[in-house]
């Protein structure tokens, strides 16, 4: 036997004049989907708009301005030095456009990296469990079972509670700190506490594309280009990264996006109730905290971070069942 | 079915005792301990008082053994300390071949004992109970309203497919999927308690001197958080419902129904509904694992004085006792929550008991 693996991969035939390629078909429905268009644009607008953010925003991030007339300001608020504020101040007079933009940089950051690496996570485990079975499998599916059956805010909330207001230092890798520390453009103590936030998000995160993964494996491996890719003598790494997990990775797809709306909110949910990101690092969460000691004077401070957040997670759901539509070969038209 | 039951509850256990080991994991692992908090700036407090603190309490002891002093009662020290340790109360033996000194203190989870609160030093049997019930109030009450809301709306939505009140369900099922609790709970508590002063800001009932029952106050107080708590249960449900309603709606028996000349309500509502609550039964047990978590971000927000708020209190002081024994409690209730949804679910589908 000396037919490879390789020689045996088709050769794109020619085709005919009209016929679309599977990319253009899901591109094709996915665009129909308005609302999911729209969100993407939203997207895509908040993060150029985060990842600008020091050029952007009109004040430094930590500026304060004691002076200014109220605190906390309605938006159009003038500063002592005479500047608009185009959104406010808050209590301590800094400016609430120039925290909302870094709070985008935090928050999308953080929904970005931890739902990458879990579902990348999962992804792997899922495929190596469902497709090659025996304990390997038993392990994994019993610690989803597990995971997926305890009520992940309270876990999350008391691990975050113990790690979080400890100022003992973590081994943490410096690659991870440094990194995040250059991405939220903050001091590496505070990036510290945002790497053991963005730990406990993916321990706990990585279950359903898992889940989701094995069940495709399951029936992938069951098909018969698998049976015929071993008769070539493809090896079982071969055969999970180049060919089970390309063909099940539709509905990881949706699940991922789903997954960012969920990080976004979960570490919005943590920062709100003062156990994920800490001051004077700006995020969502904790900008809408100060907002509520603040709020029955001034009811209109929650909607400043509240809105950009809701606006970020309605579009991740949105972008999911778009996603969903486009990729589900039941309703190809 | 009661052999059904009985397999199900054996299969409890692990989930319970995986619940244990991973949140005293968790706080074992935890950096600083609950001595040096309590005792932090305080002058007359040495080194040396702490250590002795820390020995009292067993948090000088490696992860097991301060393990299975929680869980059973006994603690295990090493050498010949029998002499040293035995008290009127405490019974000791020496374990020659391991060369370890056995004690049994009494208490252990095991035993129905979940300790001490360091803070209140009240047994946190007692401080959860007392708790318990305020949650379970506020999370049968959201369940219901989701349900009471949840599911009319998807079976209307699913009828009238493709109508306007049809695509208004579905573009606000995944509105109120999407936003996140808190928020809604600010805004909610900003237009209806403080603009509209029609309702409370929180508490679970106006403090007032004789502290006697007043249903209406109760309701009023419980009607901001369960809705809040609701919220994701509606759009959830109401998803469900729509799709398996859709289904439903094209069998055969649907079309005899109507054919006999049914009204279309009786017939929605009588054959269609009951062949699709069937799956519903089975988002029931994730259900409450959300209403539970939800339950601690809104008892925060609304200062309802149920086991959510105890929890993320006992975590922020380090109480930990208090923070297993609220886990161990929430575990429970989830398990509970899986159980009964998947007994509904065999009552109702009787091929699921002979699997």
């Amino acid at each position: 036997m000396s037919v490879s693996a390789e020689s045996l991969t088709l050769r794109k035939l020619p085709r005919e004049g009209k016929e679309e390629s599977q990319f253009q078909i899901v591109l094709r429905r996915f665009l129909r989907h308005r609302l999911a268009v729209a969100s993407v644009a939203v997207i895509v607008v908040l993060f150029v708009a985060a990842l600008l953010a020091p050029l952007v925003a009109p004040f430094p991030r930590d500026a304060v301005d004691i002076a200014v007339a109220t605190r906390p300001g309605p938006p159009g608020t003038m500063s002592s030095q005479g500047e608009m504020h185009p959104l406010g101040v808050d209590h301590l007079g800094r400016d609430l456009f120039t925290r909302l933009l870094y709070g985008a940089r935090v928050s999308l950051s953080i929904a970005f990296i931890v739902v990458v690496i879990s579902e990348l996570f999962g992804v792997v485990l899922g495929a190596v469990a469902g497709f090659m079975g025996g304990w390997f499998d038993t392990v994994i599916s019993r610690l989803v079972e597990f995971l997926l059956s305890i009520p992940t805010l309270p876990i999350l909330l008391i691990t975050a509670s113990i790690l979080i207001k400890t100022e003992a230092q973590l081994p943490l890798p410096a690659v991870a700190t440094d990194f995040v520390s250059w991405m939220l453009a903050a001091p590496i103590q505070e990036a510290n506490k945002v790497v053991v936030l963005m730990a406990i998000l993916i321990l706990l995160g990585w279950t359903g594309a898992a889940r989701l993964m094995r069940g495709m494996a399951l029936t992938l491996r069951n098909q018969d280009f698998v049976e015929a890719l071993r008769a070539v003598g493809a090896s079982n790494t071969r055969i999970i990264f180049r060919h089970i997990i390309p063909n099940g990775l539709a509905p990881i797809l949706v699940n991922a996006s789903l997954g960012l709306a969920g990080i976004v909110i979960a570490e919005a949910t943590l920062s709100f109730l003062g156990v994920g990101v800490q001051e004077p690092t700006p995020s969502w969460g904790n900008m809408l905290s100060t907002a509520q000691s603040y709020m029955f004077q001034h009811p209109w401070l929650p909607l400043i971070p509240g809105i950009p957040l809701c606006l970020v997670t309605i579009a991740f759901n949105f972008i999911g069942d778009g996603l969903r539509d486009a990729l589900d070969p039941r309703l190809k038209r | 079915m009661g052999r059904y039951i009985f397999r199900r509850l054996l299969q409890a256990i692990p989930t319970l005792l995986g619940v244990s080991i991973l949140s005293f994991l968790l706080i074992s692992a935890a950096p600083g301990d609950p001595v040096t908090l309590r005792t932090f700036g305080d002058v007359r407090m040495t080194e040396q008082a702490r250590q002795v603190l820390r020995q009292q309490l067993g948090l000088d002891q490696p992860f097991f053994v301060q393990y299975l002093a929680w869980m059973t009662g006994w603690s295990v020290r090493q050498g010949d300390q029998v002499a040293a340790l035995t008290t009127p109360q405490v019974r000791c033996s020496y374990w020659k071949g391991l060369q370890l000194t056995l004690c049994d203190r009494g208490g252990g989870i095991l035993r129905g004992d979940l300790g001490t609160s360091l803070d209140t030093k009240q047994p946190v049997w007692a401080r959860v109970v007392e708790r318990m019930a305020a949650t379970l109030e506020l999370g049968v009450a959201s369940l219901l309203l989701s349900l009471a809301l949840g599911v009319p709306l998807g079976v209307l939505s699913a009828v009238h497919r493709g109508s306007v009140f049809d695509n208004v369900v579905r573009f606000f099922a995944v509105i109120f999927q999407a936003i996140p609790i808190f928020w809604m709970a600010l805004l909610l508590i900003l237009f209806f308690a403080v603009y509209l002063g029609w309702l409370p800001t929180g508490g679970r009932q106006t403090v007032s001197l004789t502290q006697e029952f007043d249903l209406g106050d109760r309701i009023r107080h419980l009607l901001l958080p369960a809705l809040v708590l609701s919220f994701g249960g509606i759009a959830g449900f109401s998803r469900i419902m729509r799709t398996e309603m859709l289904e439903v709606l094209h069998a055969d028996y649907i079309r005899t129904a109507q054919a006999k000349g049914l009204v279309s309500g009786q017939v929605w509502f009588v054959h269609g509904l009951r062949n699709a609550l069937i799956p519903l039964m089975t988002v029931m047990g994730p259900a409450v694992v959300g209403v539970l978590g939800g339950a601690v971000v809104v008892e925060t927000l609304f200062a309802w004085p149920g086991m959510g708020r105890l929890t993320v209190n006992a975590a922020f002081q380090q109480d930990y006792p208090v923070v297993l024994g609220t886990g161990m409690f929430f575990a429970l209730l989830t398990v509970a929550g899986y159980l009964l949804s998947d007994l509904f679910y065999a009552a109702v589908d009787p091929r699921v008991r002979f699997e």
